[in-house]
């Protein structure tokens, strides 16, 4: 009576796990569906679900639905995982299920999986979302995000007030860490790369210079360079990466472990105790670290230029005291405290709105440097600009 | 209260007695730590008050808020110790914050009160040296530092094995005795539920608001609501 609609090649084949049979009574409105074999996860199966219940579909309308199994060998999850579609669809179509084919196990697991029913929108692929509502989100995130900036900013200049007027709560012992932190262990790293692009500003320089034989004129280049511009810049680039992203770490951390929250419900200003020594640690230390890197820089180029292009240690010296004047060095300092600001509020910042999970801080990291690069770069365009209008 | 548009809890309305041990119970997600976040001062309410005696927490100013909030302490899910400091340092920090008493002083304190909880001699030890159940029982010693008129605890016994549960019951029990603490639990461990609460609310994450309040064995004897009851019977008794 049963009409076959498709038939295992095989059916004895069960090592390889190949299973399932549909069977469709032609003319009448039941259909049976035979598990065979092997079902086991990472076993192959015969036939996906969404073809079976794509046939179940095809042709006339149905009144039941038998499911049982045959010859079956093993079986885990993966039939009850297969067989609960199948049931779900069946319910969807008001078509009436016979699971009494099945082993006792199965059924149990069925009954189980459908026993809590899902909760309605739980689901989130559901919402799929227009272009211009993505749009709109992503314009309301960047004004939720530019409130939280100035939010913050505000916090951390009540803080610094409070400090001021001696009233602020933070532990002497965490400045001093934070400033051992953020001066002393970064002077490694420090001269290496400010040596470096001393050494790479002279170079650059020579080639042009040389043309014209006026070699010495590499010490101005090089020291108004470093002095004016690239000491402060790539200390501050060195201190994003570094200082930046591990204070975003280490107070994201703290949010994620509710340690922020303990400081709040004891009544101690987070802001207080946790920002403003890492603020005024980087604000300290960082002017300090932009001079080393100034006089390493300026070394830098009077290693090429007296080694390389023929000029004297003395005549070096002597025409970087004639190019560089105190106010450049002013402008460089000034720049450094501009921009030791910036990346302790862009790193407390992303660390203090950190979400609640491992990869926000991660996230959070990430974007204290890259916002701290961003507003270092910016800022010092403006600060350049000024400078040429007014002329020093 | 309400996630941003996600409404979780709605018509709340339940009174602290001093001297209470209050058990704020419910299912999972049904808004039990959103609601303890309100009470502690993290998390604003979406709508209505919170009052501390005759002082509406959340519509006073900061200061006296924060003012409100130095008379409580809280024992998070976590412990969440400050895992820079030794647990010492992190048992003195309130003390050192706010009381004018000297290094000596304080030292003896942060002791007697890791003696409390079962962790005399670890002084000098950071959270991460310790267990999970050690940490929260050094998380409550800091809770009790500064002898808070109430006391909030996230879920006490989740993590701790069944001594350490019972002890932590007893040591409630006996801070309300002797101290006068109001102690506020937030758990769904029946075992504690009954042995400590004399009060209690059951918030419900289907029609999301409170089903009831009252000694939880008052609601076991009274309440005809078969989703209380299946909660403080573990479902064994299954009113339809």
């Amino acid at each position: 009576m049963f009409q076959p609609l498709q038939m295992n090649s095989n059916p004895r084949h069960h090592n390889t796990g190949e299973v399932g049979i549909v069977y469709k009574a032609a003319g009448e409105d039941t259909a049976t569906l035979q598990f065979t074999g092997v079902w086991v996860q990472g076993a192959a199966v015969a036939k996906p679900v969404g073809t079976v219940i794509a046939e179940l579909g095809s042709g006339q309308r149905l009144c039941r639905v038998l499911l049982q199994t045959h010859d079956l060998t093993e079986w885990d999850s993966r039939l009850p995982a297969y067989l609960v579609q199948i049931v779900d669809w069946c319910q969807q179509k008001g078509i009436p299920v016979d699971v009494s084919g099945l082993p006792e196990g199965v059924q149990g697991l069925l009954t189980l999986a459908r026993a809590v029913p899902e909760r309605g929108g739980a689901r989130r692929s559901e919402r799929g979302a227009s272009m211009l509502a993505e749009v709109g989100k992503t314009v309301l995130h960047g004004l939720k995000d530019a409130k939280g900036l100035v939010y913050f900013i505000g916090e951390a200049i009540l803080a610094v007030v409070a400090f001021l007027r001696g009233k602020a709560r933070f532990r002497p012992v965490d400045l001093v860490l934070c400033i051992q932190d953020a001066g002393p262990s970064a002077l490694g790293i420090v001269t290496l790369i400010s040596l470096l692009v001393g050494l790479i500003l002279a170079f650059v320089g020579a080639v042009q210079l040389s043309m014209f034989g006026a070699q010495i004129y590499i010490a101005d280049l090089v020291g108004l360079g470093t002095v004016r511009e690239m000491g402060a810049l790539m200390t501050a680039v060195i201190m994003s990466g570094r200082t930046g992203a591990a204070y975003a770490a280490q107070l994201g951390t703290m949010n994620v472990n509710s340690e922020i929250d303990a400081l709040k419900t004891m009544g101690i200003s987070p802001v207080e105790f946790l920002v403003l020594p890492r603020i005024l640690a980087l604000v300290l230390m960082m002017p300090l670290l932009a001079l080393y890197a100034d006089l390493m820089g300026i070394i830098g180029g009077a290693l090429v230029t007296v080694s390389v292009f023929d000029v004297s240690l003395i005549q070096y010296y002597n025409e970087t005291r004639r190019a560089v004047h105190l106010h450049d060095f002013g402008i460089g300092i000034g720049k450094s405290l501009v921009f030791a600001m910036l990346i302790a509020v862009a790193g407390c910042r992303r660390g203090m709105q950190c979400g609640r999970s491992a990869s926000a801080v991660g996230d959070a990291a990430t974007a204290a440097v890259v916002n701290s690069i961003v507003y270092i770069v910016v800022a010092d365009s403006l600060i350049t600009l000024i400078c040429s209008r007014l002329g020093i | 209260m309400a996630y941003g548009d996600f409404l979780i809890q709605q018509n709340l309305n339940f009174t602290i007695d001093r001297g209470d041990v209050f058990i704020i119970m419910g299912g999972s997600g049904c808004g039990k730590s959103t609601l303890l976040k309100t009470l502690i001062g993290l998390q604003p309410p979406a709508k209505g008050d919170v009052f501390y005696e005759a002082q509406n927490f959340w519509k006073t100013d900061a200061d006296e808020r924060v003012l409100i909030m130095r008379r409580i302490g809280v024992l998070y899910q976590s412990g969440a110790l400050f895992s820079s400091l030794t647990l010492s340092e992190n048992i003195a920090l309130p003390l050192a914050e706010f009381t004018g008493m000297g290094r000596a002083e304080i030292q003896g304190i942060v002791s007697y009160k890791l003696s409390l909880v079962g962790l005399a001699g670890f002084e000098d030890y950071y959270p991460a040296e310790i267990s999970g159940g050690m940490q929260k029982r050094a998380g409550l010693a800091r809770a009790m530092a500064m002898d808070p008129e109430i006391l909030f605890f996230d879920e006490p016994s989740a993590g701790l094995d069944p001594v350490s549960a019972r002890l932590l019951d007893d040591l409630i029990i006996n801070l309300r005795d002797t101290l006068g603490t109001t102690i506020v639990v937030v758990t769904h461990e029946l075992a504690s539920i009954f042995a400590i609460g004399n009060n209690s609310v059951f918030l419900d994450p289907e029609t999301k608001t409170m089903l009831a309040t009252g000694p939880p064995k008052t609601l076991l004897a009274e309440s005809a609501d078969p989703k209380i009851i299946q909660f403080l019977t573990r479902g064994e008794r299954n009113v339809k």
